[in-house]
């Protein structure tokens, strides 16, 4: 039970409240460059789905059997030449960067090579997006976002599972579609508008963007009041017999760990910014 | 497009006629994300700025070795590579810092002014001039987060790099800092920009 509210919390979360592109500004360039027709629009937000899914698919795979310390797969590998205890705590997070951008890059070829062969209609929608879905940076940021949750998680109950991860870049991808073709179904009519000259193009969509942003500012709150309806009548039952309830644990996962825009308002420690820096120099 | 365009050239293009924020309309997301706050903006642009002299310098160097169809992923490795060094490096030196960017600094390797500059101008030029493009460019994309960044904390918060510089009747705007703020600031700059250089220049820049 517990587990469904959360698979439904991160997937309201991801698609509506954190929107990819409304809250986190990942994958502007093509909301702002291929949002000129719904058709377009769709096709770019199919795309995208299809490949942040299979990215965070590889991306969970690869950290939780490799990257992460104590990861399986390393330390069988390392107690070939180091003892069993130095093994236990190899750490590869340091490479995970490289080793995602290497997994979007290659998956996105294969996924290319694949539909192109077995569904050339589909190939035919997709056209350029495909190959330029590569350098966007949704797709990284779902990888980064399922990172952080396995290898941040304090303790191993915390730590996402392939579900999790799945629907988080499922319905990002899903949220990333909404934004981008109701930005295409604005922008159709505005070239119907008398728009003042410089702006025309870029920056009016920016300033479209921004109300658009707004208006799915109303969604704040809504995750943790959903949780509290649905946690509300099991909770006597549940919790007097087990477990602090992953309720805290999940709070931390969606608002916490990328929570910059609320808690990094610059007043936050000027003093504290100015004594790292004079560290280094 | 018959000569290359000199070390001199490549800087003076950089910092405003071939702005990449403003003029070549790259790297959008740090420029939305990360400029809610005057310090975290002129971190970002440090952080690009030393990644892409970085990979500008080493893949002009290694620019006769590259094979065409090889090149892009040669430079999002060598990007991820620098990527990963100041990312580090901010994790040890300015611990708060980057956790304010959080995943804003892994994603400067699908920044497209990095992979832009490589393309245009290092896999063609000397390292010298793609040292001089690299920081002209970083120049234009520091000079344009900071000015974002700066309507943002001022109408937003009060107050520039924490120092309170409203006076204190003024209500703290606290949209401009939230993400409806950076679309708006952002959109409403380049249309005024667009608007001085076709008042001024006529269609000499386009």
């Amino acid at each position: 039970m517990n587990y469904l509210i959360d698979i439904l919390l991160i997937a309201l979360g991801a698609a509506l409240i954190n929107n990819f592109v409304l809250y986190y500004f990942v994958g502007i360039c093509p909301f702002i460059g291929v949002s000129r027709h719904v058709g377009m629009a769709v096709g770019m937000g199919c795309a995208v789905t299809f490949v942040i899914t299979i990215a965070a698919f590889i991306a969970w795979t690869i950290t939780t059997f490799v990257l992460m310390p104590g990861a399986p797969l390393t330390r069988l590998a390392a107690s070939l030449f180091m003892p069993a205890e130095t093994a236990a705590r190899v750490d590869l997070t340091i490479l995970s960067y490289i080793v995602y951008i290497f997994a979007i890059s290659s998956s996105v070829q294969f996924v290319e090579m694949y539909v192109r062969r077995f569904f050339p209609l589909l190939y035919k929608a997709f056209g350029v997006f495909l190959p330029l879905i590569t350098t966007n940076c949704a797709i990284l940021f779902a990888c980064l976002t399922i990172m952080s949750h396995v290898v941040g998680a304090e303790n191993p109950a915390d730590r996402w599972d392939l579900g999790r991860a799945l629907t988080l870049a499922f319905f990002g991808g899903a949220g990333f579609t909404i934004a981008i073709v109701i930005m295409a179904g604005i922008r159709e009519e505005l070239e119907l508008c008398d728009v003042p000259k410089p702006f025309r193009g870029a920056a009016i969509t920016l300033v479209v963007g921004g109300i658009l942003a707004m208006a799915f500012m109303g969604f704040t709150g809504v995750d943790s009041g959903l949780r509290e309806a649905m946690t509300a009548k099991p909770a006597v039952t549940e919790t007097s017999t087990s477990v602090p309830a992953p309720a805290p644990p999940e709070e931390k996962t969606l608002s916490k760990a990328f929570d910059f825009h609320r808690v990094s308002t610059p007043i936050e420690g000027p003093a504290n910014i100015l004594r790292g820096e004079s560290c280094p120099g | 497009m018959a000569d290359q365009p000199t070390a001199a050239e490549r800087f003076i293009q950089g910092i405003l006629p071939e702005n990449p924020v403003y003029r070549q309309l790259l790297g959008l997301c740090p420029t939305l994300a990360v400029t809610n706050s005057l310090m975290a903006a002129v971190t970002m642009a440090g952080a690009v700025g030393f990644v892409l002299l970085c990979a500008n310098v080493i893949i002009s160097l290694i620019r006769n070795l590259l094979k065409p169809y090889l090149r892009i992923v040669v430079f999002t490795l060598t990007i991820a590579t620098f990527v990963t060094i100041a990312d580090r490096f901010l994790a040890a030196y300015l611990y708060q810092m980057s956790k304010t960017l959080g995943p804003y600094i892994p994603l400067i390797i699908v920044n497209c002014i990095i992979i832009c500059r490589c393309e245009v101008c290092a896999s063609k030029q000397s390292p010298f001039v793609a040292a001089a493009d690299a920081v002209g460019q970083s120049l234009g994309f520091g000079l344009a987060l900071s000015s974002i960044a700066a309507i943002r904390e001022i109408l937003g918060t009060g107050s520039l790099f924490g120092l309170r510089v409203m006076p204190a009747v003024w209500p703290d705007w606290v949209i401009m800092v939230l993400p409806p703020g950076a679309f708006l600031t952002f959109g409403l700059l380049l249309g005024t920009i667009n608007w001085i250089t076709a008042r001024k220049g006529g269609k000499k820049i386009a």
